[in-house]
């Protein structure tokens, strides 16, 4: 048995949720004092995985050993003791505290009951000072920039001894100066020995950052790779994978007048920092023009400006040449703009309340559903019956709870509500998500339809397959920005998953010579 | 475990909180001596053993019936009123103040606007955290429980410093209002032996049918349980939940002035200080949680809080059980209806017994990893 060659070796990890498997025998070698990077695309089975290893999770079976020895990893603190250390995405820190005493916090030294802050502030100071952290032990996290509390994130796993440190998704919230000091603070701890896991979906870190990389995709191991010897392509491939594809036939787009008009449009998320930055773009009429891009780039900030769920920073979104930037969502919803949300349980459904109050949601104040303030159920029964039957929702009646419908039968009647309305515009975020291929399929019918049916489609979505499956153009958005225009014709998913990672077309054109 | 059907569940989870309750409350009784048998009798002979003692449980659950819809409209949208005890005093209060402002103005002028004034003020009072919530997101559970101090010590400026001086028989009480202002009907006292029940009765069986049409046949009942179940679909759908989160507590304000109009047109004929908070505030929180929100909960519900109330006095002259003790009976049967989770255990629903969707943070956590990862999992 190979002792020492590997600090970390995950062999055959699956981990089942029920009947699906998040994690199906994959498997991971980290060797000692390398940056190990773990791609895939969003809910690839990176996190479930990371989740294993850090103790968060039990797997359902396969076999964790450490330098070489078998250990079970049953709780966070078995990981802590273990040396395997997470820098989360999200910090777990108290802002309110300082740095040493979020760093202390759980395992606080102490003499009788009294916390010796003094030795644990001189200890993480030398640290600090050790792997070139700069962090000043006894700032308020409250007054420290995001960079740093990263680092105190950081120096928290180090003070706990950790030899081994996950990384995920690191650089989500820094600045490209901050990446740029992450990469090099990540190769300090590796030349002092540590292992660091890093995960990410973003090309040009694994490319600047890591040694070797591991590539999940569908809960699976597709491989690994020393990444010198391997293109962008060669990762973006491993990555994105060729599917299955059942393309729907569909004919050439016949373009009407413009229906939506955005112009320089900037939006900001909730804690009003900008989120898109500066698009645009139109649809015409005829066309469905496809939003690519990796989950938390704009899109979904980008979706609730065109309802009207989120105001805008600046810009303009016109709708059939009515200016509705920061309009209410009725007064969006009655210029003609139907909406599938991302979010269908959130945002699409009320759960609690039945099949038919869903189906009239957006219609319910107006006849025949109500007259003069009052509800007509009986009108609403046969609206909610018809559009079962036209849209094939299977339910046992309408007086169903639209929670305890299937996942795909949701989705049906979000459709059959939002397209029966007979909008000009129709604005679909991630259609598909979650579903069984049957229903994919008839989504996809639909919207087709629709598109041939004169209206404008804008399709937001993770799935490159649908985007290049649907789409007459693409647009791609990263970090708030258009990075490129394409058709689907013309693309490759190589270059497609390129403008996703940030490179701009110009950088992608070059890499292909 | 029983497998009974939803309906029969419905029911049968209250009932058994309210067996619990008793049971509990004749442990204590034994536990101190008392017989449980004879007190429970004395109570049942207290509240509804003659036509008086039954009218005197129709008055006392009068006001409670309109704090309880009061609650039941607001805990719809989402919305936790502790407030209904200030809201129901501004209405006891404004309709003291007009009656006696006009006492010579015939009834059918006098009383619907005396009434009137008092639904008003309630609004007003319930409007105010609405308003709040909406705009600013302040929390209705600290904005209402002060709310109740204010309208508490306002009530006493009012009368001592505010109302004309001729309006008062002392600095702790108002003149009785007039005959025109009185919900107070001879026909109904007398066919109760000349007890205080009033009119108001009939306005409460009024108000529970117009608040059941609003909430389950109106447009706005329809906005305020969507934006109460969940108010980001009901934005995306294009309702407003600001306006719908005021209008629910106006109509929950109306309703708790009119509970203060019941105990001041009705019960009392005048305003008195008060030294705490209207304690027909906080049980009708519990008569429409015991009640589950509908109208006809409420109504049973409210008759049952009355029984205790009007019998607990009953226990004590009867059977010599200190009223604390009934207080006690009264606080496990709340307790068993708050814990009825652990019951409804009891009585697992037949019609839906394998599809019920996890409940626990934990378990939609794996959901929604599960739905990421079948995403991710066909790119």
């Amino acid at each position: 048995m190979a002792n020492s060659e590997y600090v970390i070796e995950m062999r055959k990890i699956t981990k089942a949720f029920g009947a699906f498997k998040a994690n199906d025998q994959v498997d991971l070698q980290v060797r000692p004092g390398e940056i190990h990077a773990l791609l895939g695309e969003n809910g690839a089975g990176k996190s479930t995985l990371m989740n294993v290893l850090s103790g968060l999770l039990e797997p359902t079976s396969g076999q964790i050993y450490l330098n070489g020895k078998p250990v079970k990893i049953d709780s966070p603190n078995k990981a802590n003791s273990l040396g395997i250390g997470m820098v989360h995405q999200h910090f777990m820190l108290i802002d309110a505290f300082t740095v040493t005493e979020n760093i202390i916090l759980g395992s606080e030294p102490n003499r009788g009951g009294v916390i010796n802050i003094h030795q644990a502030e001189k200890d993480i100071q030398e640290l600090s000072d050790r792997y070139n952290l700069d962090v000043d032990p006894t700032a308020k996290v409250a007054d420290i920039s995001v960079g740093m509390q990263q680092r105190a994130e950081i120096l928290k796993t180090l003070y706990r001894g950790a030899n081994v440190l996950i990384f995920d998704e690191p650089t989500a919230v820094l600045t490209p100066q901050e990446i740029e000091e992450l990469i090099e603070i990540m190769k300090n701890l590796v030349k002092e020995g540590k292992s660091i896991i890093l995960i990410t979906h973003k090309l040009s870190e694994i490319r600047q950052a890591a040694d070797r990389c591991t590539v999940i995709r569908r809960g699976k191991t597709i491989g690994t790779v020393e990444v010198a010897g391997a293109s962008s392509e060669d990762l973006a491939t491993m990555m994105v994978g060729h599917s299955v594809t059942f393309k729907i036939p569909k004919q050439p787009a016949k373009l009407g007048p413009t229906t939506l008009q955005v112009k320089d449009l900037h939006v900001n998320e909730n804690r009003g920092i900008p989120a898109v930055k500066g698009v645009d773009f139109s649809v015409k009429s005829g066309e469905i023009l496809g939003i690519a891009g990796i989950d938390g780039n704009g899109q979904t900030e980008l979706i609730e400006a065109l309802t009207g769920l989120r105001k805008i920073v600046s810009g303009e979104i016109l709708i059939k040449n009515h200016e509705r930037a920061n309009a209410a969502p009725r007064k969006i919803t009655e210029t003609g703009v139907a909406h599938v949300p991302e979010d269908r349980q959130k945002y699409g459904l009320v759960l609690q309340l039945s099949l038919a109050e869903n189906l009239a949601l957006q219609t319910y104040y107006r006849a025949p559903i109500s007259e003069h303030g009052f509800l007509d159920y009986g009108k609403m029964r046969e609206h909610a019956k018809r559009l079962i039957k036209e849209y094939d929702i299977r339910t046992t009646n309408e007086q169903l709870r639209a929670g305890e419908l299937s996942g795909g039968n949701q989705q049906k009647a979000i459709i059959a509500r939002e397209l029966d309305r007979d909008a000009d515009l129709i604005i679909v975020a991630q259609p598909t998500r979650g579903l069984d291929v049957g229903a994919i399929e008839y989504i996809h019918r639909q919207l087709i339809a629709q598109r041939d049916a004169g209206k404008a489609v804008l399709l937001i979505s993770f799935e490159l397959d649908e985007i290049m499956n649907l789409s007459d153009r693409i647009i791609v958005l990263h970090d708030g920005k258009i990075a490129g225009e394409v058709r689907p014709e013309t693309t490759t998913e190589q270059e497609l998953g390129l403008l996703m990672a940030g490179q701009t077309q110009a950088e992608t054109a070059k890499e292909e010579i | 475990m029983i497998k009974v059907n939803s309906t029969t569940r419905k029911i049968l989870i209250p009932l058994f909180s309210i067996l619990a309750g008793f049971l509990v409350g004749a442990i204590i009784m034994l536990f101190y001596s008392y017989n449980p048998l004879q007190a429970y009798g004395s109570m049942i002979q207290g509240s509804l053993g003659s036509s008086v003692s039954i009218g005197e449980t129709l008055r006392q659950a009068t006001p409670l019936i309109f704090t309880a819809l009061g609650f039941s409209v607001a805990n719809s949208a989402g919305f936790f009123n502790i407030g209904l005890s200030g809201q129901a005093l501004a209405g006891w209060v404004a309709s003291i103040w007009v009656a006696l402002a006009f006492p010579n103005l015939p009834t059918f002028v006098l009383l619907p606007l005396a009434i009137i004034a008092g639904a008003l003020a309630g609004a007003i009072m319930g409007a105010i955290p609405g308003f709040l919530r909406a705009f600013f997101g302040t929390s209705e559970v600290i904005v209402t429980i002060m709310l109740n101090y204010v309208a508490l010590y306002l009530s006493t400026y009012l009368m001592q410093d505010v109302m004309p001086a001729h309006f008062r028989t002392s600095q702790d009480a108002t003149k009785m209002i007039s005959h025109h202002a009185t919900l107070h009907v001879d026909w109904l006292s007398h066919m109760f032996g000349d007890s205080r029940v009033h009119f108001g009765l009939f306005l409460a069986l009024i108000a529970l049918v117009v608040v059941w049409v609003i909430m389950k046949k109106t447009t706005l009942g329809f906005e305020i349980r969507s934006v109460g179940l969940n108010p980001f679909a009901s934005e995306y759908a294009g309702m407003s939940s600001k306006k719908t989160i005021i209008m629910s507590m106006v109509i929950s304000g109306t309703l708790a002035g009119l509970g203060g109009v019941m105990e001041g047109l009705g019960t009392y004929q005048n305003f008195f200080i008060q030294t705490a908070s209207m304690s027909i505030g906080f049980d009708g929180m519990a008569v429409s949680l015991l009640g589950g929100g509908s109208s006809l909960g409420i109504l049973l519900s409210a008759l049952l809080f009355s029984i205790l109330q009007i019998g607990g006095l009953g226990m004590q002259t009867g059977a010599g059980v200190p009223f604390e003790i009934v207080s006690i009976v009264t606080a496990s049967i709340i307790f068993f209806v708050g814990i009825d989770y652990v019951i409804s255990k009891l009585f697992k629903n037949k019609d839906n017994a394998n599809k019920e969707l996890p409940k626990t943070p934990i378990a939609k956590e794996v959901v929604t990893e599960e739905k990421d990862a079948q995403e991710g999992g066909r790119l």
